[in-house]
């Protein structure tokens, strides 16, 4: 139930701000902080509480909901869905106030969509029905398409358009492929079911896998963005508020690498080993052309922009590489990357406020008017090129030690693309901070008010403690990513199966005899 | 006739009654507000009559009519879909300067003609359906003859639509000098028992795809379409796009099922190749419109051709695929048209998408509704397009139709361009100071409720659209 409540905060909370917004400019505000701020709550105390159970699932809640399709409301939760939420609602109250300012228009309604995307993602991350998964992975489209398109900066539009008719038609091939997976399941056990945990033992044959994987795959890597499907993503991150940055580049990216995890391995163990040299090399690609990119941009938020292009690509080699040590770097790379890449969105977003530009080639030399902001971006360029003592290098690190045994080619360009972060991390500092001060055309820059340090230390403080005790979090989502791997997802609360050949996707299909096209 | 006949047919007599008793009433007094209330009250009355029938029904008036579950839904579904169209009309038609009165005749009568055509199991009674609703619609479209554009809607309609039965009538008398019936169950049977199916049937079944395909509006029969829902008064528009349509994909539906249409790879193969083409022509025109009444009109092409997706899976789910997205598909398009219809002024239909500039600022619970709606003709969740169209992907994909449903897929992308342009246009920060003045002065309580009724069912249908899949399923 408690699964429920976290998205039925958000729903009514955004409703209530939407509503709010006619009466008063700051009463949408305080009831978002609220609404988040509940939620949050709600998940550091799940994770703070031991895992009695054997199984890896934590909580869940199954509800009737279209019975005549098998389509249920369920909800489960277990370590990587538990992360990733708390990432959700912690990203949250920073896009919530670092909005205070920024935003005028239409308050109520800002507000409304800002939540209604927090909980398309939050139920993303939760649910275990094919079809509400989908049904999740749309809602929190329009509201975002609403973000981009409304609030966002000159080229709004067109960013709009293009990053929701990516998302949308990548997101229908995925609808081809859940419904086809139900039929296939449907017609060899006669039980018709969008029930995640029915489907893993689907037997199918490997022509229909192979285009069953490639419909999920589609939306994943368009929404990851892997290369060559990433083209929405600049524009989007560009030209999207701050808060709307925040959340495309920590969260929705996010999904698609969840995706990947929670979808694609354990439904098509076969097929994703079989794709895995094209997939990790795909993922190399992204790494080395993000980060190319990135260094030749002079708009601060498309260098962001690219620079997550690049560090996705990490992720795409992890999950392909199919062990539990990339995994983990999949994981912490899916957290570290949200702060991080957030935390430079939002300094993108402060300095807009200041000088109103984004070209890097107008600004330089601001350490002197603007330490403390200079110093926080400092420690996040330091996180985005892999220092050690900060989260990313843990995440990446972890990622190329699993990747090793997998590929050893792949491994040695990923580690070059990381020369690559460097170079556009310290063009950040360079460009921006240091050289000629160019400030006699912006006259004076005040540095970070009181509200702006409040939102920036949390961040500086979790990138650090990411850095220097990755452990909690490596714990939480172990239990997850080992069944994921050995194949042995089961049921939450079914009683354990003891017999050890109970690894439903390695017995050969022969028993069901039932292949379909 | 006995008594359980009539007591079947009870719907349509109370629907015939009404159109004489607004007679009566004009050549008394004319007096636009009794005329709609005896419209309204006559319709609510005969749904509710309707309830009292069991989902099982099934009383057939033999040679032409059968009563059952499946006509019952969708007379019932006329029914509500004209409640509608009169309830925004009296705005509509309250501030325009012809006499209005008729209109309402007119529109009981086609009502009448469409409920005919989903009960008929007989070419007879399916061309004297189709005829009332056909001459109701012609003098519906130029009701407003005053105005050019109505005129030529109403005389592009009469030709075409009269050149179409002129066709369906030929492929009748074909079908009937070959089998020597006119019954659906005869043909049926003819069919089952026939190895080849002789040169003159073939064609005659042919010829009444045509037919059927120009009501239809599928490719390439579409000429008419963008030029009618252009001229025609917004709600006589929809009522085309609902109604008359409707009925026809019900009337078809019962056709197939009876013949056993399915099985024959040339009408499988001829409905495939008139859906693709629906979607994809009706999507690209609809791209490059500036008007919103053509593009409706155009993404109504289209629609017809997703429709097709499910009327080709066949069977018992693609019979109820076809229905919810009817039923979805009415919904949506009465809200949208119902929209314009309460943001015209009496000079002209507000049909320009800049009409719309800047409209959540200006009327943000109309621009809400009409965002819905859009939405659900582009399939997005929470709506009842969405349930829709996953309902016809799951029916085209369980009968292994792959080129539909992919070239669905592609289509619901290339319709989500336009879709989008039109909220974006909503959404639009600048407030134009020739928009900034409302066309529409008056609030008309009716219309607002009735816009808002609708929007409560097309979210109701989008979360929790099991109670009418189940209801579909019981009828089916």
């Amino acid at each position: 139930m408690i699964l429920m409540i976290l998205i039925l905060v958000l729903l009514f909370g955004g409703i209530a701000a939407g509503f709010s917004g006619r009466m008063n400019t700051m009463l949408p505000r305080w009831i978002s902080v609220g609404a988040i701020a509940i939620n949050l709550f709600i998940s550091l105390w799940m994770a703070a509480q031991p895992n009695t159970n054997s199984s890896p699932w934590l909580l869940q809640l199954k509800l009737n909901w279209i019975p005549s399709f098998g389509i249920s409301f369920h909800l489960a939760l277990d370590g990587i869905s538990l992360l990733m939420i708390i990432l959700t609602f912690f990203l949250g109250i920073i896009a919530v106030a670092i909005s205070w300012n920024e935003i005028h228009f239409r308050v109520g309604f800002f507000h409304f969509n800002l939540l209604w995307v927090l909980a398309g993602i939050t139920g993303v991350f939760l649910t275990m029905d094919l079809f509400l998964f989908y049904f999740f992975w749309e809602v929190m489209l329009i509201p975002m398409y609403f973000l981009i398109g409304i609030w966002g900066h000159e080229n709004r539009q067109y960013a709009a358009y293009k990053f929701f008719i990516f998302t949308q038609a990548s997101g229908l091939l995925m609808l081809m492929s859940i419904i086809a997976l139900y039929f296939v399941h449907g017609q060899a056990t006669d039980q018709y079911t969008f029930n995640y945990f029915d489907l893993l033992g689907t037997s199918m044959n490997k022509q229909t896998a192979q285009w069953i994987m490639l419909g999920f795959l589609a939306a994943f890597v368009v929404k990851l963005p892997v290369i060559p499907f990433h083209t929405w993503l600049p524009d989007a991150h560009t030209e999207a508020p701050t808060a709307g940055s925040l959340i495309l580049a920590g969260l929705l990216l996010k999904t698609g690498a969840y995706g990947l995890i929670r979808f694609i391995l354990p439904l098509f163990p076969e097929q994703s080993a079989a794709i895995a040299p094209v997939a990790m090399a795909l993922g190399v690609t992204g790494i080395v052309y993000g980060a190319v990119q990135a260094y030749g941009q002079t708009d601060l938020k498309r260098l962001i922009a690219y620079s997550s292009v690049s560090h996705m690509g990490f992720v795409m080699l992890g999950v392909f590489a199919l062990t539990e040590i990339a995994l983990q770097g999949v994981v912490m790379q899916m957290i570290t990357h949200g702060i991080s890449t957030g935390a430079l969105f939002i300094i993108a977003g402060l300095l807009y406020e200041r000088i109103r530009t984004r070209d890097v080639t107008q600004m330089g030399g601001f350490w002197k008017s603007i330490p403390v902001a200079s110093v926080i971006t400092l420690i996040f360029a330091m996180a985005s090129l892999g220092l050690p003592g900060l989260g990313n290098f843990v995440a990446e690190f972890l990622t190329l030690i699993g990747s090793w045994s997998a590929n050893k080619t792949m491994t040695l360009i990923a580690t070059i693309g990381i020369v690559f972060a460097t170079a556009y991390s310290l063009r950040i500092m360079q460009k921006v901070f240091l050289g000629k001060s160019r400030l006699e055309h912006h006259q004076s820059l005040a540095d970070l008010t009181a509200r702006e340090r409040l939102i920036l230390l949390p961040l500086v403080i979790v990138i650090i403690l990411l850095g220097v005790h990755p452990q909690p979090a490596i714990d939480l989502a172990k239990d997850g990513l080992q069944k994921t791997l050995n194949r042995e997802f089961q049921a939450p609360k079914e009683p354990k199966i003891i017999n050890p050949n109970y690894q439903t996707l390695t017995v050969p299909a022969t028993e069901k005899g039932v292949h379909h096209e | 006739m006995n008594r359980s006949d009539l007591y079947s047919l009870t719907p349509l007599l109370i629907l015939s009654s009404a159109a004489i008793l607004n007679f009566f009433s004009i050549s008394i007094k004319r007096n636009h507000k009794v005329i709609f209330a005896i419209t309204v009250l006559s319709l609510i009355g005969d749904f509710i009559f309707l309830t009292s029938y069991s989902l099982y029904h099934q009383q057939h008036i033999d040679p032409l009519l059968v009563v059952d579950g499946f006509g019952i839904f969708n007379i019932g579904l006329i029914l509500l879909t004209t409640l509608v169209v009169a309830l925004m009309s009296y705005a509509y038609f309250e501030q325009r300067e012809e006499r209005k009165e008729e209109y309402y005749i007119l529109l009981i009568l086609a009502a009448l003609g469409a409920c005919i055509m989903v009960i008929s199991k007989h070419f007879v009674s399916f061309f004297l359906g189709l005829e009332v609703l056909s001459v109701s619609l012609y003098s519906l479209i130029a009701y407003l003859r005053t105005r050019e554009r109505s005129d030529e809607a109403g005389i592009k309609y009469l030709i075409l639509a009269a050149f179409s039965s002129a066709f369906l009538l030929f492929g009748m008398s074909l079908i009937y000098a070959t089998t020597g019936k006119m019954d659906f169950g005869g043909i049926g049977y003819y069919l089952t028992t026939t190895q080849d199916i002789p040169l003159i049937m073939m064609a005659g079944l042919g010829m009444l795809i045509v037919g059927a395909g120009f009501k239809l509006g599928v490719v390439p029969f579409h000429m008419w379409t963008p030029d009618v829902y252009e001229g025609a008064p917004t709600p006589v528009t929809a009522f085309i796009a609902t109604v008359s349509k409707g009925g026809m994909i019900a009337l078809l539906v019962r056709f197939f099922n009876a013949i056993n249409g399915y099985q024959y790879e040339s009408f499988t193969n001829l409905f495939t190749v008139l859906s693709i083409a629906s979607m994809f022509v009706g999507n690209i025109l609809a791209l490059r419109q500036t008007n919103l009444k053509r593009i409706l009109a155009y993404s109504s092409i289209s629609h017809i051709g997703y429709l097709l997706v499910a009327f080709l899976s066949g069977g018992s789910m693609g019979a109820q695929a076809t229905t919810f997205y009817l039923v979805a598909y009415f919904i949506t398009t009465l809200g949208a048209f119902g929209i314009i219809a309460t943001l015209s002024d009496q000079h002209r239909d507000a049909e320009l998408i800049d009409d719309y500039r800047g409209l959540l600022w200006r009327r943000p619970l109309t621009a809400v509704a009409f965002s819905a709606m859009l939405l659900s003709l582009a399939g997005i969740p929470l709506t009842a397009g969405f349930i829709a169209k996953f309902y016809v992907i799951t029916a085209g994909i369980g009968t292994q139709h792959w080129l539909l449903v992919f070239c669905l897929v592609v289509n619901s992308v290339i319709g989500l361009y336009y879709y989008i342009k039109i909220i974006a246009v909503m959404f639009d920060q600048k407030l134009q100071i020739k928009s900034a003045k409302e066309l529409h002065p008056l609030v008309y309580v009716i219309s607002s409720v009735t816009i808002a009724v609708l929007a409560v069912f097309l979210f109701w249908l989008g979360v929790s659209p099991e109670g009418m899949l189940s209801l579909i399923d019981d009828v089916i």
